[in-house]
């Protein structure tokens, strides 16, 4: 039976290598800073604009990701990649400079994940042998793009989230015994309950997450104890609560340790941080450190990847509309690990 | 003296606390916010009651953004006596114009000078 919208692997495409580059607010107080490959000690990274700055992060993560894949740019097959400036700009021209063919995937913060599923759904039709996947956001560029430009100096409250500096990708390429394997995705509904505060993105994330987590594992017959991590996006501390206080009424168990949230974690417990942090390069940047790390040391053997993204617009929200919010989920496993 | 720096200080104050307010409770925009205590300051100006408390508060009632509003009626009306209805159009920015052409002026030397940046 085809349960809707949740894709297998059965040839367990392998994440070979990742890589994360970051700015220089993420190399002082991102608890995974130390985690990154690569830390640019000013936000422009050298360029000239924030946005050149965000395509740079973009370059260095997939050109770090394919030097410890032992490969060159010219051996990548695909491109799949996101970010949340008008157009994805930043994807755009960084897929310029790496000459590969290309895909831009939007699913706001979500893109890490469906990048990935793409990337393993491309690989499972022997279509790629070595696909990049991942994502970025630069906090200038998006904070511009999104709210208000860095010279306005806008208040922002206790539920708000900051947008981190960061790009992450993984290396996807054909089963290779030793590499975390992609085992299954759910492809996210966009759910919307009305939320119009762009700034309580996390409450209104939070019930796409769950709607994902439930359909994943009713979809594979799982329950969350059969994973080692469930590993949500960018809910932060409010969404993150609320997530897993509709995880506990539906009656799943819940043990604190195991379900982490990459932005709730991101900036550790620095209050300045707001309810934690955001954008399409916070769980892209810690999936592709933190979590492929532990992989590969063998603490985790089955992990569940829920990004959340929020579907909205300036626009959108200039025009008083509620704000649509998306999950995509990918299950990770070291050989052995789970179920086939 | 120093009893009219407390009273400016209060006043002024209060109108901030009243501009926060509208962030944080009514959860209006900094756009949303600005524009309405322009508005509220030339009703005030319209019904004579803005200028008995700039003689209060002196700098409590003049800084704040509620003074400009203020100032855009005051100016309108003052050339309304002396011209007509067209004094209405001409005298809006009779008193504002310094403000506004200040406004421009040190924005464009400050961008000249400074760079913005990110949280050190």
């Amino acid at each position: 039976m085809v349960a809707r919208g949740i894709l297998n692997f059965p040839s367990r495409p392998s994440i070979r290598a990742a890589a994360v580059a970051a700015g220089p607010l993420e190399k002082k107080k991102s608890i995974f800073g130390p985690l990154f490959d690569k830390l640019h000690d000013s936000e422009l990274c050298g360029e000239d604009t924030n946005e050149k700055a965000h395509s740079r992060l973009i370059e260095d993560a997939c050109g770090l990701a394919l030097e410890k894949a032992g490969a060159m740019p010219a051996d990548a097959d695909f491109l799949l990649c996101g970010d949340l400036v008008n157009e994805m700009t930043p994807s755009n021209f960084a897929a310029a400079n790496l000459h590969l063919p290309y895909i831009g995937l939007f699913s706001a913060c979500a893109t890490s994940v469906s990048s990935l599923a793409v990337a393993a759904l491309l690989t499972e039709s022997g279509a790629s042998r070595l696909a990049l996947a991942g994502s970025a956001s630069h906090h200038n560029s998006i904070e511009r793009q999104f709210r208000y430009p860095i010279e306005y100096g806008f208040q922002k409250g206790p539920t708000a989230q900051w947008t981190v500096t960061a790009a992450g990708f993984a290396a996807v390429t054909q089963n290779e015994p030793g590499y975390p394997e992609i085992r299954r995705a759910t492809i996210g509904r966009s759910v919307d309950y009305g939320l119009t505060d762009p700034l309580n993105m996390g409450a209104a994330m939070a019930p796409a997450a769950f709607d994902t987590l439930s359909r994943h594992l009713f979809g594979t017959n799982s329950v969350p104890g059969d994973y080692d991590a469930i590993i949500t996006g960018d809910l932060g501390s409010v969404g993150s609560s609320l997530f897993r206080q509709m995880a506990k009424e539906e009656g799943l168990e819940v043990r604190r340790s195991k379900w982490r949230d990459a932005g709730e974690e991101f900036y550790g417990d620095d209050p300045s941080f707001f309810a934690g942090a955001s954008g399409a390069g916070c769980s892209a940047a810690v999936y592709f450190s933190d979590v492929f790390q532990k992989m590969l040391a063998g603490e985790y053997r089955r992990v569940l990847l829920i990004a959340t993204g929020a579907l909205l617009s300036p626009l959108s929200f200039q025009q008083g509309e509620s704000i649509p919010c998306t999950a995509h989920a990918v299950e990770l496993s070291m050989s052995g690990g789970g179920q086939s | 003296m120093i009893m009219s720096f407390i009273v400016a200080f209060v006043v002024g104050g209060l109108i901030c606390v009243v501009g926060q307010l509208l962030f944080d409770v009514a959860n209006l925009t900094p756009g949303h916010t600005l524009s309405l205590l322009v508005v509220v300051g030339a009703v005030l100006d319209g019904f004579g009651l803005y200028e008995p408390l700039i003689d209060f508060a002196g700098a409590g009632a003049t800084v704040p953004i509620t003074s400009f509003g203020n100032s855009l009626v005051h100016g309108a009306l003052q050339e309304a006596e002396r011209h007509g209805l067209i004094g209405v159009i001409t005298g809006i920015f009779e008193v504002t114009s310094s403000g506004i052409s200040a406004a421009i002026l040190f924005g464009f030397i400050a961008s000249l000078v400074f760079r913005s940046k990110g949280r050190p």
